[in-house]
């Protein structure tokens, strides 16, 4: 599915999540939080780059694991990201929706 | 000589010391430590609350199935040093290595979550994830009169992600059989964004909870448990009330990882994903529950990453490149309760999707849908772990890599 979001064509799975980390923009982002309800603000990039760098490092992400970030715990976490705090960061971060095996 | 060491005596190290006992040039010595005496059949435990197996049915001595080449070392694992390729044991023994194969696994922590352990637990919260907790469930349901049934997983990665759900539909058809089902209500809580978090699995397999009469609550991320009021409460402030709550606790590596200074958050060890070597230092590989990777936790995942081991660890001691080859395989039965399962079978890149298997286009075995001859797959499946599985012998038609004939890719949109 492609779309097209401040100006560029977007690849976008059947979720609504980024197909390509490479398409990410600030702009994409902005637009995608909107759709979710989230307002981006300064305390939410940080963690959003945070999220992109472990993907490119192959790590696994958990909530825990942002809670250990050092740049969020827990609880900011859901305060910046209410109501499933990876699935929508990881969205508006561009990376793939965090899944089980079926 | 030449000393390789396997921690842990589990699904994993005990078909990597079968493999290697098999390949590895005569002057290396081969070790492998874990504390335990017994082998329990894991895959087994989720039929123990429901009176299908007996604890007998699932435990046979660790050193059956060691090989006589191999040295069986039981003993707790204080730490590794890696800097001098050397493992401290309990007793003081500290065993040098050339090469160490890290096969420790993964275990509940109950204790992560505020208020999960205390007087409650293995009373009216229980695990099935250790065989005492299998045990004690089984006592539990057999004398249960009824009430709210909460199947719950904490966080994400857990072992065997499927199990939670196979719980849950064995739960309704146990009690529909006891002629109590009208008694039970059962609902499924899951960190995820619902019990299936993958599209062509959801759309597949969707209809089976409703059909079943089981309740998903999604998004729900534990933050505490009151054992008292028999009630969770999540980060955002949902609670969810059980009469009887069988949980999946966070999941952790071994200790020794953390003593050792090389897990992340969780004791889990960063390793390559497509070769298996630890990230940690050249000289260690990992497999099974123990890596990061993002493969499932499941002993077949452990059965595929075998082969690419063995052949990586053989390359590395003669000094030649390693593979990349592991393609994050698993290959798992779902029970979906009166004597039907699920198969799928799916890697890093490809979800599950329906299709044939073992052979392409014939079968038997039909993917992602229900079927009796997938649940005798699933039961035959205990003399093929016991005889062929961790002993390290070939399965016929089964592959370390995916097979991506006989699936249908199709139905994936992109």
């Amino acid at each position: 599915m492609e779309t097209t979001i401040a100006g560029q064509n977007i690849a976008l799975n059947a979720e609504g999540y980024l197909s390509d980390l490479n398409q990410w923009t600030r702009e994409v982002a902005i637009h995608i939080a909107n759709e979710e309800g989230i307002t981006l603000n300064d305390e939410h990039w940080p963690v959003i780059e945070y999220l992109q760098e472990q993907v490119r490092n192959e790590t696994p992400l958990t909530i825990r694991k942002v809670g250990k970030s050092g740049i969020v715990n827990i609880k900011e976490f859901y305060a910046l990201f209410p109501g499933g705090p990876l699935k929508k960061a990881s969205r508006i971060a561009g990376i793939p929706k965090p899944a089980s095996c079926i | 000589m030449k000393d390789i060491v396997i921690l842990g005596a589990g699904t994993a190290g005990t078909l990597m010391s079968n493999h290697l006992a098999k390949r590895l040039p005569e002057e290396w010595r081969i070790h492998i430590v874990d504390q335990r005496k017994i082998h329990h059949y894991q895959p087994g435990y989720l039929f123990i609350p429901f009176g299908v197996y007996k604890e007998d049915d699932i435990i046979k001595p660790i050193e059956k199935f060691i090989p006589e080449r191999v040295e069986f070392h039981q003993q707790s694992i204080l730490k590794v040093d890696q800097s001098l390729d050397r493992v401290y044991l309990e007793d003081g023994t500290a065993l040098s290595y050339d090469v160490l194969v890290i096969a420790t696994g993964t275990d509940i922590a109950p204790d992560e979550i505020d208020g999960m352990l205390g007087p409650h637990w293995h009373k009216s919260v229980f695990d099935f994830y250790t065989l005492e907790g299998a045990v004690k469930l089984h006592d539990k349901l057999d004398s249960w009169e009824g009430g709210h049934l909460v199947v719950h997983v904490a966080e994400m990665p857990i072992k065997c992600p499927v199990a939670p759900l196979e719980f849950a539909f064995l739960a309704d058809a146990y009690f529909e059989q006891k002629g109590m089902r009208d008694k039970v209500e059962i609902t499924f809580v899951t960190p995820m964004d619902g019990a299936f978090t993958k599209p062509v699995a959801s759309a597949h397999l969707g209809h089976l909870l409703e059909e079943k009469g089981i309740k998903v609550v999604p998004n729900f991320n534990i933050m505490s448990l009151d054992g008292d009021k028999k009630l969770m409460m999540d980060y955002e402030g949902q609670e969810v009330t059980y009469d009887l709550l069988v949980t999946v606790p966070t999941n952790k590596g071994a200790e020794f990882v953390e003593r050792s200074g090389f897990g992340d958050e969780l004791n889990f060890i960063p390793t390559d994903k497509a070769t298996l070597q630890s990230k940690v230092k050249e000289n260690i590989f990992v497999i099974g529950d123990a890596t990061n990777v993002p493969a499932s936790k499941a002993g077949s995942v452990a059965h595929f990453e075998g082969e690419i081991l063995l052949e990586n660890v053989l390359r590395y001691i003669h000094g030649r490149e390693l593979i990349s080859e592991f393609d994050g395989h698993a290959n798992c039965f779902v029970e979906t309760g009166h004597g039907k399962a699920l198969l799928i079978d799916f890697n890093y890149s490809h979800q599950p999707v329906s299709g044939t298997f073992p052979i392409p286009g014939v079968g038997p075995l039909n993917l992602l849908k229900e079927s009796r001859m997938n649940h005798m797959g699933k039961m035959a499946f205990k003399w093929i772990y016991w005889n062929m599985l961790i002993t390290g012998r070939h399965i016929p038609f089964i592959t370390a890599k995916m097979n991506e004939a006989g699936k249908n890719f199709e139905e994936v949109e992109l």
